[in-house]
């Protein structure tokens, strides 16, 4: 993936760009290759009743493994590639994890306990370790947003969201 | 003169109590969204849009559309009062802003920001009045080709016009493109670019990229910058505001300009953030104060307020008339016309009159709402920013995630959704282009139709392309336009080497 955190400056403080422009450009020309692969297994030429399914994506990934290559080639032999720009230093990114992780952890939640339960306890728990609110605050604010959300669309709007792998609310008869 | 009927017409389809309450709802839910860092016009409208299956289009298309004009307002607050500026295109506003709030000018720089934005949303609405039913009606003649070159052209300007290196454009561009492939392809039925993946068959959608582009990447990035809100007071007294009212009009010059740079930009894809840094620099080289732009000069806040806003509203001139957003918060506008059943394109200045022109009537009702709505309420929405963002962040996640739900009942969309998230924030730091990424992935399918029947019709042969003068005339500005960037290199290494004669 594009995100991988490669020590690879570690003396500069932090994810060189360049590290994070070859990175990228290499996710680019994989996704590229990717679309001309399955569109030629499709087929991308002429077919007895016109243009095949692959077609049109084949210029597609075409065109992105082209211009993937030339950032490529800009991004380690172009005029600014011995620039020593950061893409982000340890720090910020150690803030950004900070967030992306729980957040990703707060899908998972959503997939086994549901959306309302793993909100109440996200938004709790963030304020809690992140913010250093107070328990009582925390618990307070994450329960009263879950607790508009599930006014707000199970009641009002009667769009039901999802309610996890293990429902908990289920005994709440909804 | 039959459109001026159909506008009255328009008007009497917006002015009920129902339509009404929606517009200040609308108005006051887009302002707070602009003033949140991580919701901004386009995630926002897409998260709210699923809320609005159930209403009637017009009065849903009617609420939405006066959110997006509550947040290009709401972008001016937080740049004037805290020098963040909560939505891309208020960044020139920060530069002249956010110094006369330090003076103490922040009531006449707020005032001045709303009334220039309120002046160029105006300016645009009257000429979307008169020039998208000529547009329609001149599009109700294009076929396959001629639709197929429009496109080219909308996604070639953005190569050309764009400030991103030209190949991160295409890339960005081209992966919209290729996402849009995935799923079933409708003209033969087989299953692409899926990988024996099953639950991809249906696609991606574009609002779960858009909720993740621009609303989980928009909350890393202002994480990594470990924001601090210390603002300025925000009140704006009835006095100042008369005051500078009577102050604006001399700077008509100004707002003409601005204007027209805004609606420019707005029907060509530039998009309201490449207009507002334009107008700001045209207004700093015309103006008499040019060398105090920057230090706190009423004129700099009314350059680009006036252009941001003029391009925002004027981006809805193609949505409209020919199908085609200006701007990814005018393609989830579109998105949203797709799930009411209603096709964009010329045929909906003829089949759907009440629609058009109840929306059109609603431009104009919902600026004005938004203009009273900004000016009475500043204090509340500048509180906003004062809760902390250790609250504020998870909360919007949390919103985000219901919104990316939503929108097709799906589990697994909520993980797409935070690997947008992800991509958006290295892409905005990469300087990959996010708009046309949308762009392309709402258009995909609809520019490889186009492309497909074109081709069909030729039996193959690209010479359709350039077949008369209208297509022909199209595809040539398009190339063009893509080979701009080209052009300007060229021409600058021929001044580098042979010096002008001064």
């Amino acid at each position: 993936m594009s995100e991988n955190p490669e020590p690879a400056s570690a003396a500069s403080g932090g994810i060189s760009m360049r590290t994070m422009e070859i990175a990228t450009a290499l996710f680019f020309f994989a996704v590229g290759s990717l679309v001309v692969y399955d569109s030629h297994r499709l087929g991308s030429s002429w077919g007895s009743d016109g243009p095949e399914a692959g077609y049109f994506p084949f210029f597609i990934g075409m065109l992105i493994c082209i211009s993937s290559a030339v950032i490529l080639c800009q991004a380690i032999w172009g005029r600014n590639a011995g620039r020593s720009g950061v893409f982000v230093e340890w720090q910020p990114l150690r803030q950004v994890m900070a967030v992306l992780l729980p957040a990703l952890v707060f899908v998972l939640g959503i997939q086994v306990i549901g959306l309302y339960v793993a909100s109440a306890i996200y938004i709790a728990g963030f304020m809690r370790w992140l913010g250093k609110y107070s328990w009582v605050k925390s618990v307070l604010l994450g329960v009263a947003v879950a607790a508009a959300a599930f006014a707000t669309f199970e009641i009002w709007f009667q769009v039901p969201l999802f309610k996890g792998a293990f429902d908990p609310l289920s005994r709440l008869g909804y | 003169m039959e459109d001026i009927g159909a506008l009255f017409h328009g008007f009497s389809v917006a002015l009920t109590p129902f339509n009404l309450l929606l517009m200040f709802i609308g108005v006051s839910l887009g302002v707070i969204i602009g003033v949140l860092p991580g919701l901004g016009g386009a995630n926002g409208i897409a998260i709210l849009l699923p809320l609005t299956f159930s209403m009637p289009p017009t009065s849903a298309i009617i609420m939405l559309s006066c959110i997006y004009w509550g947040a290009l307002f709401g972008g001016a607050i937080t740049s004037i009062l805290f020098n963040i500026p909560g939505e891309p295109w208020s960044v020139a506003t920060t530069f002249d802003g956010y110094p006369m709030a330090q003076q103490g000018h922040a009531g006449e720089a707020l005032t001045a920001a709303f009334t220039s934005s309120f002046v160029g949303a105006f300016v645009a609405v009257v000429m979307i009045t008169f020039l998208a039913p000529l547009v329609a009606r001149f599009a109700l003649q294009f076929g396959p080709p001629e639709f197929f070159a429009v496109y080219f052209l909308t996604f070639c300007s953005f190569i050309g016009m764009g400030k991103e290196p030209p190949f991160k454009i295409m890339a960005a561009m081209m992966l919209g493109f290729a996402l849009a492939a995935v799923g079933i392809d409708t003209v033969t039925g087989q299953l692409r670019l899926i990988f024996g993946w099953h639950e991809l068959m249906r696609g991606f959608d574009f609002l779960i990229a858009v909720i993740g582009l621009f609303g989980i990447g928009e909350i890393l990035l202002s994480m990594e910058e470990g924001l601090s809100f210390q603002g300025r007071s925000a009140r704006i007294d009835p006095k100042i505001v008369i005051q500078t009212w009577k102050k604006l009009p001399r700077y008509w010059a100004t707002m003409v300009r601005s204007c027209l740079i805004g609606c420019w930009m707005g029907i060509t894809p530039g998009g309201a953030t490449p207009a507002s840094f334009m107008s700001y620099g045209v207004a700093k080289r015309v103006s008499r104060d040019g060398n105090k732009f920057g230090t706190g000069v009423i004129e700099g806040v009314i350059a680009p307020e006036t252009a941001a806003h003029a391009a925002g509203t004027s981006a809805l001139l193609p949505m409209l008339s020919l199908g085609i957003p200006g701007s990814p918060t005018a393609a989830v506008l579109l998105g949203g016309l797709l799930i009411w059943g209603l096709q964009p394109g010329p045929l909906l200045f003829v089949e759907q009159k009440d629609f058009v022109w109840g929306l059109i009537a609603s431009m104009y009702l919902g600026n004005i709402a938004g203009l009273i709505i900004v000016i009475t309420c500043v204090p509340l929405f500048a509180a906003i920013l004062r809760v902390p963002f250790s609250i504020i962040a998870p909360v919007i996640v949390v919103i985000c995630a219901i919104g990316a739900y939503t929108v097709h009942n799906a589990m697994l969309d909520i993980w797409f959704m935070m690997l947008f998230g992800v991509l958006g924030y290295v892409f905005k730091k990469l300087s990959y282009p996010l708009a046309p990424l949308v762009l392309a992935l709402v258009l995909g399918d609809r520019a490889e139709d186009s492309f497909r029947q074109s081709m069909l019709i030729a039996q193959g042969d690209v010479r359709i392309f350039f077949s008369n003068f209208l297509v022909g005339g199209i595809m040539s500005l398009a190339l063009v336009l893509l080979l701009w960037p080209l052009f300007s290199r060229l021409r600058a290494s021929l001044r580098r080497t042979a010096p002008a004669p001064t």
